[in-house]
């Protein structure tokens, strides 16, 4: 697999299937690992670098669920590559900073991520379409036995895995699931939840993670806490807090749809209008008006066009998509004009 | 503005809230609304995970030593730890044990490690499997009595009697 072949392929995360996929747009479980015998990636020197990623790409070789995946090495990459990786969420805006010796394996369905030499030697990924954190943590616990025959994992009896930050420590485990929450913004209630999740130790977070702010009504919600509790109670954790804010918004829905549904068909039909007729659109703007479209699939009230039409709509107008797409390095400006002409394109195939 | 709760101190937080399907709209001052924000957080009710962000204090003594500590595998020292906020290896756990451990605890709540393990001997011979087991069995024990307790905080009493009952299971199970 090259990276040229996920350009025409819908991630399986992105289905907008899977439990509450109305409001959960995708649940995401990741485990930090670290070899024994070697420093943390930020410590060590390019032998060390290169024997890690070495020892971690021969032994993902013999991993059943990793067969057939493809390993980028980020050297080899161009920044418009590095970047689209990124904005498929296949790997973090900090890997691809200082790339000598690092790497990324993704399997076709692109469920799963690892990233090889990040803040730790191994950083593994799995994400599920929809509310899903147990399933994603089945199959990752699987990869992750595998690999420990194969690898000496630094772990202690007491401490648990060993990171190279100690906010990951113990699991090593941060699940999180990205949320859309319009109607909580729209009804100004956002701050307070948001405020609430901060108070008991979770994060929230924008679309591409750690730095990033949250836009078009999505956040994504984690874990901050990894040690202490075992590896299935930080996902009752996060799953209760998730289902709170699932029955919030809901409600936050129903009531805008019995006090002022004019209003709010009015907002998404607009929005609608807009992304068919565009000829000039921010990457920012689209973000937006499609929050508004899916929040109407959501509601019954746009009928003809997907969810996984504008989930995928999500990724594939963000800058690297689009320059990937054309095969062109393209302006900011050229930019906003090839998207509109894409987004057109996208969903009036859908409407015709 | 002044605050709709106190109504002496201008009103800086402006919050919407929606209950039984009434918007109402309050402009509180910091202080009210502190206090809004602490009862908002019991409705929410995940309030026990709170619980061990109280362990602040720290030891003032050894701050020399500590910032002189070296780790002997990786050469990172203690004072590095504390500018770039990473550690150099896992041997570093061990080197720093005295004043990690603490750390671990104000970040987690906790510096006691109850999750799963590499479990290197997987598929052991007949001999070595039996402490791997009975190591198994006492971690589940841990988990089960932080279950309970938490059971018991959040009042969830049917579940607590089925957790005791479990505990005491293996109990005697470890016993035999």
């Amino acid at each position: 697999m090259q990276i040229n072949d996920l350009i025409n392929h819908t991630s399986e995360w992105l289905k907008g299937t899977g439990p509450h996929s109305d409001i959960v747009i995708s649940s995401r479980i990741r485990l930090a690992r670290n070899l024994s015998k070697y420093p943390f990636p930020h410590w060590a020197t390019k032998p060390q670098l290169n024997a890690v990623m070495q020892k971690c790409s021969q032994a993902m070789e013999k991993v059943e669920e990793l067969k057939g995946a493809a390993l980028f090495i980020l050297a080899n990459l161009d920044s418009i590559d590095k970047q689209f990786l990124v904005e498929r969420h296949l790997m973090s805006i900090e890997h691809t900073q200082k790339t000598e010796q690092k790497a990324v394996l993704v399997n076709s369905e692109e469920t799963i991520a690892v990233m090889i030499n990040e803040e730790d030697h191994l950083r593994i990924q799995l994400m599920q379409s929809g509310f899903n954190l147990f399933e994603a943590w089945e199959i990752i616990n699987g990869i992750d036995d595998a690999l420990a025959k194969l690898l000496d994992y630094a772990y202690f009896e007491d401490f648990g895995y060993l990171t190279a930050c100690p906010t990951n420590t113990g699991t090593g485990m941060r699940g999180s699931v990205m949320l859309h929450l319009p109607a909580l913004v729209m009804s100004r209630q956002i701050d307070r939840v948001l405020a609430a999740i901060s108070k008991l130790s979770f994060t929230t977070r924008g679309l591409y993670g750690e730095g990033t702010q949250a836009s078009g009504n999505f956040f994504q919600i984690s874990n901050q806490v990894s040690l202490g509790h075992s590896e299935n109670e930080i996902i009752e954790n996060i799953n209760g807090l998730i289902r709170q804010i699932i029955e919030q918004e809901t409600q936050a829905r129903e009531i805008m749809l019995a006090k002022s549904k004019e209003v709010l068909e009015d907002r998404i039909s607009r929005s609608v209008g807009i992304l068919k007729n565009a000829r000039i659109i921010t990457s920012q703007e689209t973000i937006e008006l499609l929050s508004m479209v899916r929040l109407g699939s959501d509601l019954g009230m746009v009928k003809d066009i997907d969810r996984r039409t504008i989930n995928e709509l999500f990724i594939i107008t963000q800058p690297a998509h689009l320059q990937k797409l054309e095969n062109v390095k393209l302006s900011s400006d050229q930019r906003d004009l090839k998207r509109a002409e894409l987004i057109r394109k996208k969903l009036n195939l859908m409407t015709a | 503005m002044l605050c709709d709760v106190c109504g002496k101190n201008p009103a800086t937080v402006h919050l919407t809230e929606i209950i039984d399907e009434k918007m109402n709209e309050l402009h509180l001052c910091e202080e009210c609304a502190r206090s809004k924000s602490a009862a908002m957080e019991q409705q929410f009710g995940l309030s026990d995970l709170l619980a061990g962000m109280a362990d602040f204090e720290k030891s003032a003594n050894s701050k020399e030593e500590e910032v002189s500590a070296k780790c002997p595998s990786c050469g990172l020292t203690y004072a590095d730890f504390k500018k770039i906020g990473r550690l150099g290896c896992g041997e570093c756990y061990n080197a720093f044990r005295k004043y990690l451990a603490p750390l671990l605890k104000r970040i987690h709540g906790s510096n006691q490690h109850i999750g799963k393990n590499p479990g290197k001997v997987k598929a052991p011979a007949a001999a070595a499997v039996k402490p791997a087991r009975k190591k198994a069995g006492s971690a589940g024990l841990t988990e089960l009595k932080n279950q309970l307790q938490k059971a018991i905080q959040q009042e969830a009493f049917e579940e607590a009697a089925r957790l005791r009952d479990q505990i005491k299971e293996l109990e005697k199970k470890e016993k035999e």
